[in-house]
């Protein structure tokens, strides 16, 4: 008996050292720079977020904003590495230290924010949802919708806020629900529904799968917020701020006029905001615990906010987005970042 | 042996005969047979346009895709993806260097008097899981080390079919003699597992490996989540595989036991030697049966992010890029399905058929 108990107290013993050694362990930064890249999380699949494309390499809003980060930390943005994460894991594996920043087309809400132990550095996509209808149906505003059918994807909030936005206007709807995108397109285009909803941003990439865009229009209500933007964990403030102001930094090079084209001439710029964003002048980078040009290698690997938008979803692209809200808050949007002092 | 050894000689029947007696014989038959050729010349010509026909196989872009057929230029652009996942490109010689020998191993075994099969099948169960353990993680003997994550497709479901099905039979071998033994511990202890494992669905055990096992683990301690899923599956396999193996012993007549004893073996003699050949002959349809489920439930890690093929093609058919290519996807997956299943079938088969010693009529 004695024997079990001093094998217990064994191992409790080597226990709280093991934790006791972690919570002593590396800032979130220090343990980064020590393995040499940057894990992050990503969805399996969005596109115009994160994709996989024809060589098996990320593409999307969400996968710039963590190559951004890894051109910060390393002057690299090739040192990001991505992990494919489903929405129910994704919380978990940010909490397990599975990966270091999620960036999964995750929307800010206060629960997500306050009860899980992590933080919302930033919002990189302001979303909401919308409506698809048919043109035959002949509806030109979401109030009209009443007795509709309205295909789904399951496991998502578009079914509450779906079913708060038609209680708030005494209106009753049918859902249908679907497992994927994919499926909802399909019984959308099967007739066996009136209306398709989803975020705005998914809705122009489902209406290109249809036989005939054309068939069908986007309705101009938007019934919810989704500000989506990068989630770290709670309890290292060095590496809060410096995925935060990746992000505003790449807003304020658009701001200032900087592009990846053109930041190599910018660095000579006089202008001392444009110098202190480039790291040229001040010490800016020192305070993040980064390098002093991290501004630079950001633009210079990724680009500002809009390369970064116009390349994966803005006009031209196959989900072919106006900037909108996503418009710097000079050009009517709201995309507004501190000042870099 | 009161059967008659050669079969009476085949009269030599004209086809036209032929379908008189077979397809033509009474009205119904009559009836039948019109109706199904019409569906069968129906629906032929329509898949045969879909398929090969009217379809695009080459092209540079997704707007080569024109007419009616399938764009099978979908698949071919993403095979790549879909085949090795994230592998970086120049390192994939290393997968396919394990295909090759994946093949090498098993399909002499179809093949009667190929040189030295017996040591290829050994070889690709002992040999070939310590040379992928090197060669595809690399990291070592100078080899660039790829992560698990950037494992995917074709390959990612072959390693956890391959790992689950030769690591699940020795450990459910092992279980179903422990239910069988008479010691109360070993016995308790496997009844439990058995019961536990097969009780709980493949996609629970992998969602708790995933989810809830890196909570329960102090913070920094972490295994990867390939190895949590491979785990997970090997485990909850080993617990069907059981029950399989003790269907077997179970129909092993007393007598073998008690004439093995009688013989002066011991426990592990008496087993390895008597009763398992016997038993494990019995039940190769149910092992192969067992195999076949879970290479086709290997799909399941696809609800914890990992991408096999399965996965690698769901996340790229909701490519805006590319108009409706969701069956083409779907059909390229079930193709690669069927042929591993229809080629473990076979092997079954052609293994009961070797060891028949005449027990059945």
């Amino acid at each position: 008996m004695k024997k079990i108990f001093s094998l217990a107290a064994g191992t409790a013993t080597l226990l709280g050292v093991v934790m006791a050694g972690n919570a002593m362990a590396n800032t979130t930064l220090e343990n980064i720079r020590e393995k040499g890249h940057l894990q992050c999380g990503v969805t399996s699949g969005l596109p115009g977020f994160s994709q996989p494309d024809d060589k098996g390499n990320w593409t999307g809003i969400d996968v710039d904003t963590c190559r951004a980060v890894a051109a910060a930390i390393f002057g690299d943005a090739s040192k990001a590495q991505f992990t494919p994460l489903t929405a129910k894991e994704r919380f978990t594996a940010l909490q397990s230290g599975e990966i270091d920043m999620l960036s999964r087309n995750t929307t800010w809400t206060l629960t997500r924010d306050a009860s899980l132990g992590l933080n919302f550095a930033g919002v990189n996509y302001y979303d909401g949802q919308g409506f698809l209808v048919s043109r035959e149906l002949g509806v030109s505003d979401a109030t009209e919708l009443d007795g509709a059918t309205a295909c789904i994807q399951a496991g998502t909030t578009t079914e509450l806020n779906m079913a708060d936005y038609f209680r708030t206007h005494g209106m009753e709807f049918n859902a249908l629900v679907f497992d994927t995108s994919e499926q909802t397109v399909q019984g959308f285009a099967a007739g066996r529904c009136d209306v398709l909803t989803s975020d705005r941003s998914q809705l122009a990439a489902l209406r290109s799968k249809l036989t005939d865009p054309n068939s069908a229009v986007i309705l101009p209500t938007i019934i919810s917020k989704e500000p989506l933007g990068p989630v770290v964990r709670q309890g290292d403030d060095q590496w809060f701020n410096i995925v935060k102001w990746t992000l505003f930094t790449q807003v304020n090079a658009e701001e200032l006029g900087i592009t990846s084209a053109n930041v190599d001439e910018m660095k000579s710029s006089d202008n001392p905001s444009i110098q202190r964003l480039l790291g040229t002048d001040g010490d800016m980078g020192e305070k993040l615990g980064l390098s002093a040009d991290f501004g630079y290698n950001i633009i210079k690997e990724v680009g500002n906010y809009g390369e970064m938008y116009n390349r994966n979803v803005g006009p031209g692209t196959p989900l072919d987005l106006e900037r909108g809200l996503n418009a710097l808050w000079t050009e009517g949007g709201i995309m507004y970042a501190p000042p870099v002092r | 042996m009161n059967q008659p050894t050669v079969s009476p000689p085949k009269a030599p029947v004209a086809p036209i005969q032929w379908m008189r007696n077979n397809l033509f014989n009474t009205w119904y038959n009559s009836l039948l047979t019109l109706a199904v050729g019409y569906l069968l010349v129906t629906s032929a010509a329509p898949l045969l346009n879909w398929v090969f026909l009217d379809a695009t196989f080459s092209g540079e872009s997704p707007s080569d895709c024109v007419g009616e057929g399938a764009c099978w230029l979908f698949i071919n652009q993403r095979l790549n993806f879909f085949i090795y996942g994230f592998y970086p490109e120049d390192q994939q010689w290393r997968i396919n260097l394990m295909f090759g020998l994946l093949a090498l191993s098993f399909i002499p075994q179809f093949i009667e008097g190929f040189p030295a099969r017996r040591w290829l099948g050994i070889f690709g169960m002992t040999g070939l899981p310590i040379l992928g353990y090197i060669l595809i993680p690399g990291g070592s003997f100078g080899l660039e080390s790829v992560p698990s994550h950037r494992w995917g497709g074709l390959m990612l479901t072959l390693i956890l079919a391959y790992v689950g099905i030769f690591a699940a039979l020795p450990i459910g071998i092992l279980l179903a003699l422990g239910r069988r033994s008479h010691m109360p511990v070993i016995r308790g202890f496997c009844v439990v597992f058995i019961e536990v494992w097969r009780a709980v669905p493949l996609i629970t055990v992998l969602f708790m490996a995933s989810v809830m096992l890196p909570l329960f683990l102090p913070e920094g301690m972490n295994f990867e989540k390939l190895l949590r899923a491979l785990i997970g599956i090997t485990l909850w396999q080993s617990a069907y595989m059981a029950e399989v193996v003790r269907g077997g012993l179970q129909a092993i007549p007393r007598g073998q036991y008690e004439a093995a004893s009688a013989l002066g073996l011991g426990y592990w003699k008496k087993m390895g030697l008597i009763i398992l050949p016997q038993a494990l002959k019995l039940v190769i349809p149910g092992i192969v049966n067992t195999f076949i489920a879970l290479f086709k439930d290997t799909t399941l890690v696809l609800i914890i992010g990992l991408f096999d093929v399965l996965g690698a093609v769901q996340s790229t058919v909701t490519d805006p890029a590319w108009q409706n290519v969701a069956i083409e996807g779907y059909v390229f997956v079930a193709f690669c399905f069927w042929v591993f299943c229809f080629g473990m079938s076979r092997y079954s088969q052609n293994l009961e058929r070797k060891l028949d010693t005449g027990h059945r009529t």
